[in-house]
């Protein structure tokens, strides 16, 4: 009888990083899912079945965001893991990460407001059929916050174009009625992207912090679905 | 050699301590041993003006697990948990350096925290600078200081969830940054910084020293004035992401029982903290520079002892433990270097391999640091700038040029009233997932996770009042931020604090300082709420020209059932607002509460007047019902009032609520200007649905505190007598984009 995975995610953790115990939490205490810290030293770990690489600041991010952490012993871990098909998402810093390391397409640029920003922000799920945010509606508004300092995506027309082909765009930035319009993009990215996921659709980075909008006590518990179509996903199989 | 007679006065030595130290040591000091006597003798480390005075705070009480004396005070929050808290100042540094002052200001107390073994849960900061305006300036040093604040506390991932900014003419010179940190403990992991032991180790963890911040400490202790530019090099460098890594170190080795001591290097660097930690301990110690790890191998042995390089933490060891701290450090890739060892004849002894170069009793530094009891005379300005009050010509006039409707838009708009969204925005006041309020409310609310609790904390002072008169204004900063607390429904716990003054050698800035002091004991005593922490910044004078005295209160509260929380914001349409407290038509007195209000800055450009009274016991009676409503449920929101008066409290709620109201106030006999804008304590507002007003009112009663219903909730306007009637979404966008506006001009 085929039964489905238990979730196990791995959460890295680099010097600098600081939302790792943020995500353990709502792992951990609030969907009661396996859950463990990643150091940034290790290189192998068998027991999981999906990555979170959590917000932060790694390394100082002194240089661009994601930059040295990319070089870290474990991401060559997190390579393998996602070419192999594993679920890979990147939250805030990691979303950074990520398109260091050219899992996922663009480069990120500073806030367009040249400040950091620290407010909750609406978005609108453009894409839900993929393993990140398939337990939404597509077109749904949601609301997150953000916490960045460079979190104005960067792309290129090619590659915004093949984006969107594959619809790849999964989150974008709207105000409270869903329109998605430069009033309501808080740090000049293009089109309003807030999320992306690659070709594959098993790696997804997202500037916004699901995981600290998971209980209505914060103003949102929104972020939930995040994670729990991530459980969905793994439980299938 | 040197010329000891020249060079104690660059220091910042006095002739007659300079003698006392040759008494001390039986003999000339070198100039490393001058250097340490400077260093911990100053103002900064010694506290020698104001030790006198501050040991008369009530500093124990019911929640107290540690009072004044160690890195922080630490209060019992039960379940085997503890808070940690701190405020300090960062004025100077942030004078000349803005950027790099406050992040080294917001670094400093985060490791006075972190040297307690607790986990750093949430920064507040109280900011004073010259008025905005079409002042280059002042816009460059807030906005370097909030970025300052911001980068080093987001980078450590401690949220930033609370604070005041207040702007006025006085701190044009000499701005006041104040930082305040909070951590969380397993009571059972608290660490004290006791050297103890002989035998057992001193180990450095952290960054590498360098030469900045030397004579940092001396700096703080003097008066900014032309030269104090050419002291940008006093001022050190600091780098969160290392402080984030020195934290977890620091955590992981005491949950791993690795240590027995820790202490944080702030000002005077390895001098004042391992004297400290020998003192504390009635032990001597000898420290080795040349173990010490450098930037610039060329350093001399009294740079690297007087030192001010961030991000280094001084741990006790036992010799065995040494090799598990170092593996600790390696596997985070940072400095653990064994500098110094305990010693048990109660001296000082600085090393440079074998070769003695200083020699000092521990006691002599720290117990045997001069006190001062500096002369006090009220000041001359006092009895002048107190006689001034409002004539009744004056709002008249004031009316003949505005309609209320100019006068309400301009007192939402000011930057002392409006939101301060683009301050904490720039902050991260949402990591680690605990605020539960988020700011722009009385106070702070941060949850504690797996239980039902929660802790907020509010910071305050007023220097205007505290200029017409420190006593009363010092119980009102500490009134006010119990109020606050009441608000969220917390009950206050303690309190820390930072006294910002000028010169204490000047009898009438003496007076002030010896006034608040009292002030701040009488408010403690009678709302019980003990002293834990604190600090004192004296010399905050530019060009000659003292501040007002600003004494800023930061207290924490306890609130029990975290699900009870209210914010200040209006929620339903037709509930009912109700003014509780005192209020002039209750308790009319000669007061008028106009005195050093924002209403008489705004329009007269006056700080003057008699400061608002205040009744304690009426304050206390007040904060105990206003927590009783909310727990019992009978409220929708609280609110306090304070600057701006009554009128911009009921605004405050109905823009954060989106959300108008219908004000009726009774303006018999009565000045509205006055009533509206007045500054009398010991108010709150408060809405709730119809059904509660019986119980609320008799709740109210049998307090005997008064209750006033003034209007309705709801609409889209804000509306008071029909005299002030402004759609809502208008005083929304004065009151979230004036800062903007002026900071993007």
């Amino acid at each position: 009888m085929l039964k489905g995975r238990k979730p196990y995610f791995g959460i890295l953790v680099f010097p600098g990083t600081n939302c790792e115990m943020d995500c353990y939490y709502v792992l951990n205490n609030l969907l009661k899912v396996n859950c463990k810290y990643i150091w940034h030293q290790e290189t192998k770990d068998d027991d999981i079945n999906a990555i979170i690489i959590p917000g932060g600041f790694s390394y100082g991010d002194y240089l661009r965001s994601g930059a040295i952490a990319k070089f870290s012993p474990v991401m060559s871990f997190v390579r393998d893991f996602a070419q192999n098909g594993g679920l890979v998402i990147g939250i805030c810093n990691g979303f950074q990460i990520l398109l260091e390391e050219n899992l996922l397409p663009g480069a990120m640029l500073r806030n367009n407001t040249l400040k950091f920003i620290c407010k909750y922000v609406n978005l609108k799920v453009e894409d839900a059929d993929n393993p990140f945010t398939s337990n939404y509606n597509k077109g749904e508004i949601i609301k997150m916050p953000i916490r960045h300092n460079e979190g104005n995506y960067y792309i290129d027309e090619n590659g915004l174009k093949k984006l969107k082909e594959n619809n790849q765009i999964l989150l974008r930035y709207c105000d409270e009625n869903g329109n998605v319009n430069t009033d309501a993009n808080p740090n000049g990215s293009v089109e309003n992207i807030a999320g992306i996921c690659n070709e594959s659709r098993n790696v997804f980075g997202l500037m916004p912090h699901p995981e600290a909008s998971c209980e209505k006590i914060l103003g949102s518990d929104d972020g939930l679905n995040i994670f729990k179509s991530m459980i969905d996903f793994i439980s299938k199989f | 050699m040197f010329d000891v007679e020249k060079e104690y006065k660059k220091l910042g030595l006095k002739y007659n301590e300079f003698l006392k130290i040759q008494e001390y040591l039986g003999r000339m000091p070198n100039y490393l041993e001058l250097s340490i006597y400077s260093v911990m003798w100053s103002e900064h480390c010694s506290y020698k003006s104001s030790k006198a005075l501050l040991k008369n705070f009530k500093t124990t009480g019911e929640y107290v697990l540690q009072g004044p004396g160690e890195n922080a005070g630490v209060l019992d929050i039960g379940d085997n948990q503890a808070i940690v808290f701190k405020m300090e100042s960062h004025n100077h540094p942030s004078a000349v350096e803005p950027y790099q002052g406050a992040a080294t200001g917001i670094g400093g107390i985060i490791r006075d925290i972190f040297a307690m073994g607790a986990r750093p849960i949430c920064s507040l900061n109280s900011l004073r600078f010259g008025k905005l305006d079409e002042d280059e300036h002042q816009k460059y040093l807030f906005e370097m200081v909030v970025k300052g604040i911001g980068d080093y506390g987001n980078c450590m991932g401690i949220p930033t969830a609370g604070g005041e900014v207040y702007f006025d003419e006085t701190y044009k010179g000499n701005c006041l940054v104040n930082a305040m940190s909070v951590g969380i403990v397993q009571k059972d992991k608290l660490i004290k910084s006791r050297a103890f032991g002989a035998g057992n180790y001193v180990v450095l963890i952290g960054s590498s020293t360098g030469r900045d911040g030397i004579h940092g400490a001396t700096f703080a202790s003097d008066e900014l004035n032309e030269e104090s530019e050419s002291r940008r090099p006093s001022v050190q460098v600091g780098d969160p992401f290392m402080e984030k890594v020195v934290l977890e170190v620091c955590l992981e080795l005491i949950d791993k029982n690795l240590i027995l001591g820790l202490q944080d290097m702030g000002a005077a660097g390895i001098t004042s903290s391992s004297v400290e930690m020998a003192s504390k301990g009635n032990v001597g110690l000898d420290i080795d520079v040349a173990m010490v790890p450098l930037r610039e191998a060329s350093m001399l042995p009294y740079e690297i002892m007087i030192s001010e390089s961030q991000e280094r933490m001084l741990a006790l060891v036992e010799p065995s433990k040494l090799p598990e701290v170092k593996t600790i450090c390696n596997k985070w890739n940072i400095n653990c270097e064994r500098i110094g060892i305990v010693n048990d004849s109660g001296l000082y002894r600085i090393f440079k391999g074998p070769e003695l170069l200083g020699e000092i009793p521990v006691k002599s530094l720290t117990d045997g640091a001069p006190v001062y009891h500096h002369k006090f005379e009220k000041p001359k300005y006092f009895d002048d700038v107190c006689n001034f009050s409002l004539s009744e010509d004056d709002y008249l006039s004031l009316l003949n040029k505005y309609t209320y409707n100019e006068i309400f838009k301009k007192v939402i708009s000011s930057p002392n009233i409006c939101s301060k969204k683009w301050v904490w925005e720039q902050y991260d006041h949402m990591v680690q997932t605990n605020t539960v309020l988020l700011p722009g409310h009385d106070s702070a609310v941060i949850r504690v996770k797996d239980t039902k609790k929660a802790i907020a904390f509010s910071c305050d002072g007023n220097g205007r009042y505290c200029y017409l008169d420190p006593y009363k204004g010092a119980i009102i900063a500490v009134a006010e931020t119990a109020r606050n607390l009441a608000c969220c429904g917390a009950v206050p716990m303690g309190l820390t604090d930072c006294l910002n003054f000028g010169t204490p050698e000047k009898p009438g800035i003496f007076w002030q300082f010896k006034n608040s002091i009292d002030g701040i004991i009488k408010a403690c005593e009678v709302l019980e709420i003990p002293v834990i922490s604190g600090n004192v910044s004296f010399y905050n004078e530019s060009f000659g020209k003292a501040i007002y005295p600003t004494p800023i209160i930061g207290t924490a509260g306890l609130i029990k059932d975290v699900s009870n929380l209210i914010g200040m914001n209006f929620k339903d349409e037709e509930d009912i607002v109700i003014l509780i407290g005192n209020d002039n038509d209750f308790k009319c007195s000669e007061n008028d509460g106009m005195g050093g209000s924002e209403f008489m800055e705004l329009f007269f450009n006056k700080v003057a007047g008699k400061c608002p009274d205040i009744d304690l016991s009426y304050e206390k009676t007040l904060d105990k019902l206003c927590v009783e409503l909310i727990n019992n449920g009978l409220v929708k929101s609280a609110h306090d009032v304070s600057t701006g008066g009554i009128a911009v409290t009921i605004a405050e709620s109905c823009i954060s609520g989106n959300i108008g109201a219908q004000i009726n106030i009774d303006e018999k006999e009565k000045n509205l200007l006055k009533a509206l804008y007045n500054e009398n304590q010991s108010r709150i507002v408060i809405s709730a649905n119809k059904r509660n007003l019986k119980a609320i009112k008799n709740k109210c009663e049998g307090s005997q505190i008064a209750y006033l219903e003034i209007g309705t909730v709801g609409g889209k306007n804000f509306n008071i007598n029909n005299k002030i009637n402004i759609e809502i979404n208008e005083i929304i966008s004065l009151y979230n984009n004036t800062i903007e506006k002026i900071m993007s001009k």
